[in-house]
């Protein structure tokens, strides 16, 4: 008789509970690299907890190399955000903006690469490097980023050139505003949200990148690459701060954009 | 007169013209160059690498020796059937757990909407490798979790399916599949939320004035509609998972092990090139059937 209520108090909130179910499956392996990383573990692997410590946060550059590849792995992000949000955004604009040959066979070229295993193209662009006798390391990883990124970029800059009112630049135009003073002042202003977006894409799926990387990067050793060295010969508490840092900051960042944004359209209304 | 006065005019005009229509084309240029070397021509290389034969001291040459294929389909058949096998089973699992927490950010969540979004992407911010390392913690042996198994019987029903071993979840299946299921949830839950966001409320309250309980409401207004999202969602999904080797590699046995670990163990460990090459074709053959074969079937054509 009393479980009626709570069987229909389960059932009316079943979207809720399941939803925030899902959300701790999500977060939980973060909330467990931030307290392991306040652990002190007896081997070399830090997966069981011994006793709280904050040895690993006094001193987070005290693995060997493991600094050295996350400046690596910074660097390639940059550059490769670069490369790919400026060639991404070039193509996203012709795509929508202009007419031209051989649309389909492009539009297949940019979808392929989101519509392949990671490995294949991991696989198949080393055999292009072996065959060019091309040394592996940094320029490698790069090529390869700014090739895996570029049709994330082309994607969503596309979708916020397509839904720019054309009117806008032809009022620009109306106003006597120069092709290059209206791309400047009018286009590139109400792009820019997309352009952002492909490249904070761009820069995650770059930095974060093992498959590809790990194929083609020779002896050259990235932060996941060392992660996943580190998973084989002992895992330092040092990773868990590097994560737990890298975490507190991507939201740090993303919250700041985001009360931005919203300031900026509540000071549009009024 | 002006017929005079227009006259040279003309062939500025064309001039012009020809370098508009020109400009698409410079804008293409860079990346599609980029993408025809180092994303297309790889694979015309690798089809040709899987057709050679040789060894690493004397040199590869091209035999158009197909043989390779069906002997490395032959021999590592088991671990394409498990990569389908687990990547499937993992896109199942994103959609039954990403699909509540979609409608709940699109529905529900008011003025919590941005901080729920949030924390659905905060996790691509840490190292997926940490991240995938912390279910190692999660799924210790005789830790929390699985305990609770183990107490609540779950265990014994996943043993007697064959995911797990005894009183072990790490090395097993279900840890493979769990760190998969994990690791691609967001690439489902943020298609899910664009297509949810987009229905018109008023379909609802519609619904709703027409008699259909939420449930039918559900079936036939919701779900059909959010179908975009759930099309690119599975694929987004179901492709990465198909050719991950990580979470087989950190959560898995020897057991366990999917296709991807045979190639990459082809490539850089046992230097057989035709034989990773081949496996290789094979998967993206597989895989892109599969999809094409899908969006056919979905009928959602403009995923780009």
């Amino acid at each position: 008789m009393s479980l009626m209520p709570i069987l229909k108090w389960l059932r009316r909130n079943f979207v809720v509970i399941a939803g925030l179910a899902t959300l701790a499956y999500l977060i939980l392996p973060n909330v467990v690299v931030m307290v392991f990383s306040f652990n002190k573990p007896n081997g070399r692997f830090n997966y069981s907890w011994t006793r709280f410590s904050t040895d690993a946060w006094k001193d987070p550059c005290g693995v060997a190399d493991m600094c050295g590849s996350l400046s690596l792995s910074l660097q390639i992000a940059f550059w490769a955000t670069i490369g790919a949000t400026v060639l991404g955004t070039m193509i996203a604009f012709a795509l929508v903006r202009y007419r031209f040959r051989a649309r389909g066979a492009i539009n297949s070229l940019i979808f392929l690469p989101m519509a392949m295993p990671e490995v294949v193209m991991a696989a198949s662009l080393l055999t292009l490097f072996l065959n060019m006798g091309a040394q592996l390391g940094f320029w490698t990883i790069l090529i390869a980023h700014i090739m895996f990124c570029l049709s994330f970029v082309v994607t969503a800059v596309k979708a916020r050139v397509m839904s720019m009112d054309p009117r806008l630049e032809e009022a620009a135009r109306d106003l006597y505003a120069g092709p290059v003073q209206t791309f400047l002042r009018v286009t590139l202003p109400i792009a820019s949200p997309g352009i952002a977006a492909g490249a904070l894409l761009a820069f995650a799926l770059s930095f974060d990148d093992f498959i590809i990387t790990n194929f083609n990067a020779g002896s050259t050793v990235t932060f996941p690459m060392f992660v996943w060295g580190s998973a084989q010969r002992g895992t330092p508490v040092q990773i868990n701060v590097i994560g737990t840092a890298m975490f507190i900051v991507a939201v740090v960042v993303v919250t700041a954009g985001q009360f931005i944004a919203n300031r900026r359209k509540n000071s549009a209304k009024a | 007169m002006t017929a005079l006065a227009e006259a040279p005019a003309a062939p500025t005009v064309r001039k012009a013209s020809t370098r508009k229509r020109l400009v698409p084309y410079w804008l293409l240029l860079p990346g599609i160059l980029w993408l025809i070397v180092f994303f297309a021509l790889p694979m015309v290389y690798q089809a040709s690498t899987s057709v050679q034969t040789g060894s690493l001291e004397k040199g590869f040459q091209v035999t158009w020796h197909f043989q390779t294929y069906w002997d490395a389909f032959k021999e590592y058949y088991p671990q394409f059937i498990r990569s389908l096998l687990y990547a499937g089973t993992a896109t199942l699992l994103c959609l039954l757990l990403g699909y509540p927490l979609a409608y709940l950010i699109a529905f529900k969540a008011g003025r919590w909407r941005n901080i729920v979004l949030i924390l659905v992407i905060a996790p691509f911010f840490t190292s997926f490798l940490i991240r995938t390392l912390a279910w190692k913690t999660i799924l210790a042996d005789g830790g929390p979790v699985v305990h609770a198994l183990a107490t609540l019987h779950i265990l014994d029903v996943t043993n007697w399916l064959g995911w797990t071993e005894g009183s072990r979840v790490l090395a097993t299946p279900m840890a493979v599949v769990c760190g998969l299921t994990y690791n691609f949830l967001p690439f489902m839950i943020l298609p899910l939320y664009t297509s949810l966001e987009r229905i018109d409320s008023r379909l609802h309250e519609a619904a709703g004035d027409l008699y259909a309980t939420p449930a039918t409401t559900f079936r036939k207004v919701t779900f059909p509609l959010s179908m975009p999202g759930v099309v690119s969602g599975t694929l987004l999904t179901f492709i990465p998972a198909s050719g991950d080797y990580v979470n087989a590699e950190l959560l898995g046995s020897t057991d366990q092990k999917m296709v991807g670990n045979v190639i990459q163990s082809q490539f850089l460990r046992v230097l057989d090139y035709p034989t990773a090459a081949a496996l290789s074709f094979i998967l993206m053959a597989i895989v892109l059937i599969m999809v094409t074969v899908y969006i056919r079937r979905a009928g959602t054509e403009d995923l780009v």
